[in-house]
């Protein structure tokens, strides 16, 4: 384990070391607030909870995330360091682990940095803190499903831009899968199961279930699986492009 | 003399392309040994699988009796490797990388920075340690990229192209470092610089299409020239003909050919033989009046054509 402890310790060294990371974490801020406050009508709602604040989120995520994501592996390829990294004592599964680890961290930061938003809330209003405490962990944990997605598509290629548009499409399609316009369009002919199945998919419906402060074992062995499929499939992938 | 690493009809195909085609050798401890080819002759294809990077097709490698593919762990942990070009963290300090690499190496507390430090005298990285890696120039990118390899005191050391792009002052530097490192360590350099070959390694495998075509010490690549142990006489005077007839009467010469339009001589003996007391002898004898007289040690450029070409 300590060897995946000295890969995140590098890894958000790594993120911080350019002032990328400060920018992402003020468009994060400044994004979540301001559609918190203009699109989801925090004030005129009159209600003392967080609903419009993490309801934007899985639409944030779907740009965000691939952002701190594409640099993951594809930096490495462009550089090189892919085989320092991959000829070191460390099984593959440490370095994606670790990778995404760093990762995950940098994005609790920021989501941690939203914290004004809760005093604010508490400050007007008596609000369910145990709702606002479930919806955290369930971005947080949406947030990870973004990221292992991300993680394992920045492995595919050298080119970060192209990581970042790969990773976005594919997050859109587990996001959009839940979307009532996407389930009316397989309604009229599909059977249920696959109706089923398609919306059982999708980011939107497990993270719903969450932000209504039902932190449902369901839905979380859901993300705790996205996340493990595909970083299983990131060290495959990884062990695929070796060389090439 | 035990083997360190040992390579038995390594293959290694890109789809229809052969980039290593049965190769077979090992090093043994204080050997330095010089992996000679043109681009793409499979050096780093080679390097590559046996520190466990590239999936081997066919054959097998160990390292220090370790299976490269089957104790991939146990044989990186011996190893101490240099990837062509020297890939780095460019954001990272050099400080800070080796602290990186001395931790991955497992190594922490006042061991960590015994390690580390000892690799910051050894490449004279003490100037530049705090700045990033990416501001530095080529030949301290390729010293920081030699301490990371060195850090762990490993057994084998595989370096590609350690020297290339450095001043001829850098060069030096890094091969009296192989050489000084060399007593108790297998190390393989690949380099296209031949001159390399004689000044560090112990011996020389040249390969070419993916296939050893010679394997032997340095003098042994430089006797396959067919110059070598020839004579090269530069007269003061334009050469006669009685000269060359004079040099021609000696038994071991095979030809004599002229050089640098007329008053040098290049007298190539039969099978590289030793005809330099001959030859001075003669001259002497003769009262003929040179300005030089030397030996060829046979051009490694020219044995490397032909031994690459033909293949």
């Amino acid at each position: 384990m300590s060897n995946t402890w000295v890969i995140i310790k590098r890894e958000l060294g790594a993120y911080f070391s350019t002032p990328l990371a400060y920018v992402f974490i003020v468009i994060f801020l400044a994004l979540s607030g301001a559609l918190t406050f203009f699109m989801g009508a925090f004030f005129e709602r009159g209600q003392a909870d967080m609903a419009s604040f993490f309801s934007f989120h899985p639409w944030l995520y779907l740009f965000l995330i691939p952002a701190v994501a594409m640099r993951l592996w594809a930096e490495e390829r462009k550089a090189g360091t892919v085989e320092l990294l991959l000829t070191f004592p460390i099984p593959t599964w440490q370095l994606v682990v670790g990778k995404f680890l760093a990762a995950w961290a940098f994005i609790a930061i920021a989501l941690a940095l939203t914290f004004p938003l809760w005093i604010t809330v508490n400050y007007l209003g008596q609000p369910d803190n145990g709702v606002i405490i479930a919806s955290y962990i369930g971005s947080f944990v949406m947030a990870g499903g973004y990221l292992a997605i991300g993680s394992c598509i920045s492995a595919v290629t050298k080119n970060q831009v192209i990581a970042f548009i790969l990773a976005a499409v594919v997050c859109f399609l587990f996001l959009m899968s839940g979307v009532e316009l996407v389930q009316a369009f397989f309604q009229p002919w599909a059977p249920p199961f696959v109706l089923d199945a398609i919306q059982s998919m999708s980011f939107l419906s497990h993270f719903n279930g969450i932000i209504r402060g039902v932190i449902d074992l369901r839905d979380v062995i859901y993300f705790g699986s996205m996340i493990g499929v595909f970083l299983f499939a990131n060290a495959a992938v990884i062990d695929l492009t070796r060389g090439s | 003399m035990s083997s360190m690493i040992s390579i038995d009809g390594l293959t290694k195909r890109f789809g229809p392309f052969t980039a290593v085609d049965n190769i077979s050798f090992s090093v043994g401890s204080g050997e330095v040994l010089g992996f000679l080819g043109p681009n793409g002759a499979g050096k780093s294809t080679t390097m590559k699988m046996v520190t466990g990077y590239l999936p081997i097709t066919a054959g097998s490698a160990s390292v220090c009796g370790f299976d490269v593919v089957n104790q991939s762990l146990d044989a990186r942990k011996k190893v101490g490797y240099l990837p062509e070009g020297a890939p780095l963290y460019g954001d990272m300090s050099g400080l800070a990388f080796l602290n990186f690499i001395a931790e991955i190496r497992g190594f922490s507390g006042s061991e960590k920075k015994q390690r580390v430090d000892q690799a910051i005298e050894k490449l004279q990285l003490q100037s530049v340690i705090n700045k990033p890696i990416d501001t530095l120039s080529k030949g301290f990118k390729r010293r920081v990229g030699l301490a990371q390899a060195i850090l762990h005191d490993p057994d084998v050391l595989i370096l590609d192209e350690p020297t290339d792009g450095l001043d001829p002052n850098q060069k030096h530097q890094v091969r009296t470092l192989i050489k000084e490192m060399a007593s108790d360590k297998a190390i393989v350099i690949s380099t296209h610089l031949l001159e390399e070959v004689s000044a560090v390694c112990t011996r020389a495998v040249v390969i070419a299409q993916g296939r050893i075509v010679f394997d032997g010490s340095p003098e042994e690549l430089s006797a396959k020239s067919p110059v070598h142990n020839a004579v090269t006489i530069k007269l003061t005077a334009d050469a006669t003909d009685g000269i060359k007839s004079d040099l021609q009467g000696i038994a071991e010469v095979d030809r004599i050919e002229t050089v640098n339009g007329g008053n040098s001589l290049l007298v190539v003996p039969k099978d590289g033989a030793q005809i330099i007391e001959k030859v001075s002898l003669l001259v002497r004898d003769k009262g003929i009046e040179v300005d030089e007289l030397y030996v060829e040690r046979g051009h490694l450029d020219q044995v490397f054509r032909e031994l690459t070409l033909s293949a």
